[in-house]
């Protein structure tokens, strides 16, 4: 019982932990909430299931395929909703990144519809494989491995590659890195790409997991996303993965025992208990107020 | 006295009443608002939640008790502050975005708890019964807006108000000069959730029923919408603001089903164009001292 819910809330917690890595990423370096990620998130996973209901194809090439799609969307979005406000208040950009929220929302709804849209039986198959006392399914397996993976590319990105370098520059000090030549445009848009593929991942995933694509899928889980992100200390990327899978992990405990109608409030009672006791999150870094 | 009110009203078209009412208790909210985000610049993503607990106080007030509706009003209004300022307490001493997301998870927490709370009938919501009060209701909504807008003015260029703006400004600096931040700050919240909690009855009453899921997210996205599309601070651009928002889903209803799409647009499209809002940085004092040309630039 306990591994069962232990591997379920993992499965959860790393798509979790997906999609904080974008908003934690876009906010390292803008200090925006970009409250239109839980959207990316949505329309990635609407690509996958028209790439897998129409297409025919194979659920990796689906992923790879919404992943693709929505780092130009995300580019997109950067350049004509964000890009424009930079020098602006940042609410004036939190609330034009709600608009592009809203507009995708929308969009998705007119498209798609209303109702929830299941993809193809066979689209992945599924066998329950007992470890021990539980029962895990590939399709779990396929998430977390797929998680881990996309994670350890990021990182491997974000250390040890040059345009990696620039970013953690960039998200240290943004005027003196544009001082040292670095190209700060273009690192920002490097970044809404990278977390735009993340959520675009964590899209199909979930809508493989529960069968079901909707067009308002985007707000709970962007919400959850970004209690994650702060959760974990907003700007960092282990602190990310850490939230999304703490967040995951006692969401599904806390429904097995029993509070299955408080599922929404589990993930925000923690971030809030949290962060009265350490007010940066967990691993955030301590910030020196200064006049 | 209330013949002549309900012919007044009545003559009004019932689709454009429906239209100035909404817009009335969206005044009130957002300039609820205003004190806290506007003023004391902390930004509050979940004043839909104070709203919703005015709502709820308000409809149990009406049931259970014979209060008349402006009394009924005034114990709710208190209520929501009270636990405006219980909440403040602990959340207050978070800074920005930390402040912003634990406001939002209170809300949610707060639209969860209605949805299991027994005596409001869960999820299926509440059906609220008239309001006990002579007045017509456009009318009342409109009294109350009208002494919304009065209070804030004056809130604004008081003592207080100037504690606020310097808070503001520069939270460091203010508390270097003698300002107690901490207890301004909870004052503010307590201050604007009082007012959500006055439109959140309204909203109840005018409405007759109510649902918990009516104060998710986006009722907040809403009201934080109108103030900074309006202007951060400022009065007349709230009301502005406020007006135009709350109107604009009905103007935009001859697209029909484009019309949460354009409304999305719409916010991008004003924000890009106009970053500080419609009216901010606008001077009103100033503007209409230089038409009866009192001052020359």
């Amino acid at each position: 019982m306990f591994l069962q819910q232990l591997v379920n809330g993992v499965a959860l917690g790393s798509v979790y932990a997906l999609i904080a890595l974008g908003y934690t990423m876009v906010y390292g370096i803008i200090t925006l909430i970009n409250f239109a990620h839980g959207e990316i998130f949505m329309v990635g996973a609407f690509i996958g299931l028209l790439l897998v209901s129409f297409f025919k194809v194979n659920v990796f090439v689906a992923i790879i395929g919404a992943m693709i799609f929505c780092m130009i969307m995300g580019v997109l979005i950067e350049l004509i909703a964000y890009r424009p406000l930079r020098k602006s208040s940042r609410l004036s950009a939190l609330i034009s990144a709600i608009g592009v929220s809203i507009f995708l929302s929308s969009l998705a709804l007119m498209v798609f519809g209303a109702d929830a849209k299941g993809f193809p039986d066979g689209a992945f198959p599924v066998h329950q494989i007992q470890v021990g006392s539980a029962d895990i399914s590939t399709l779990q397996l396929l998430i977390i491995g797929v998680s881990a993976l996309l994670m350890m590319a990021l990182e491997f990105i974000v250390q040890k590659t040059k345009i990696g370098k620039a970013m953690r520059a960039t998200s240290e000090d943004y005027n003196t890195s544009a001082l040292m030549g670095i190209n700060v445009n273009r690192i920002i848009s490097f970044t809404f790409a990278l977390g735009s593929a993340l959520a675009a991942a964590g899209g199909v995933l979930v809508g493989v997991l529960f069968n079901a694509v909707s067009f308002n899928m985007g707000l709970m889980a962007g919400l959850k996303a970004f209690a994650a992100a702060v959760l974990g200390g907003i700007g960092s990327i282990p602190g990310a993965m850490l939230g999304g899978l703490l967040l995951g992990v006692s969401e599904v405990f806390g429904v097995a025992i029993g509070y299955s109608s408080y599922r929404d409030a589990i993930a925000f009672t923690i971030l809030v208990l949290v962060l009265l006791v350490k007010p940066t999150g967990l691993l955030g870094q301590k910030i020196t107020k200064k006049v | 006295m209330a013949d002549f009110l309900n012919s007044l009203v009545g003559a009004v078209d019932p689709y454009m009443m429906q239209i100035l009412v909404n817009i009335g208790i969206a005044i009130v909210l957002a300039l609820g608002l205003n004190v806290i985000v506007g003023l004391t610049g902390q930004l509050s993503l979940g004043h839909a939640a104070f709203m919703s607990i005015g709502a709820f106080t308000s409809a149990m007030v009406t049931i259970k008790t014979g209060l008349p509706f402006s009394l009924n009003l005034l114990v709710t209004g208190v209520v929501t502050g009270i636990v405006a300022a219980a909440i403040g307490f602990p959340i207050l001493r978070l800074t920005g975005d930390y402040l912003a997301i634990c406001t939002l998870g209170f809300a949610e927490i707060v639209k969860v708890f209605f949805l299991n709370f027994e005596p409001t009938n869960k999820a299926l919501g509440l059906t609220v019964p008239p309001a006990k009060t002579m007045i017509p209701m456009p009318i009342y909504v409109w009294v109350v807006a009208i002494l919304s807008i009065v209070l804030v003015t004056f809130v604004q260029s008081s003592r207080f108000g100037r504690a606020l703006k310097a808070i503001r400004e520069d939270e460091i600096a203010a508390e270097a000069m003698g300002i107690n931040t901490a207890r301004y700050k909870i004052q503010a919240f307590a201050l604007g959730s009082f007012m959500a909690g006055v439109g959140g009855g309204l909203y109840a009453h005018f409405l007759s029923y109510i649902n918990p899921s009516d104060f998710g997210f986006l009722k907040s996205v809403d009201i934080l919408a109108m103030v900074v599309l309006g202007g951060l601070g400022s009065v007349p651009g709230t009301v502005i603001g406020s007006s135009l928002l709350a109107s604009a889903p009905e103007f935009l209803r001859f697209m029909s089903q484009y019309r949460m799409l354009v409304y999305g647009a719409l916010l991008v499209f004003l924000m890009v164009f106009r970053p500080n809002g419609l009216l901010g940085g606008v001077n009103f004092t100033e503007l209409l001292l230089r038409a009866i040309g009192k001052k020359r630039k």
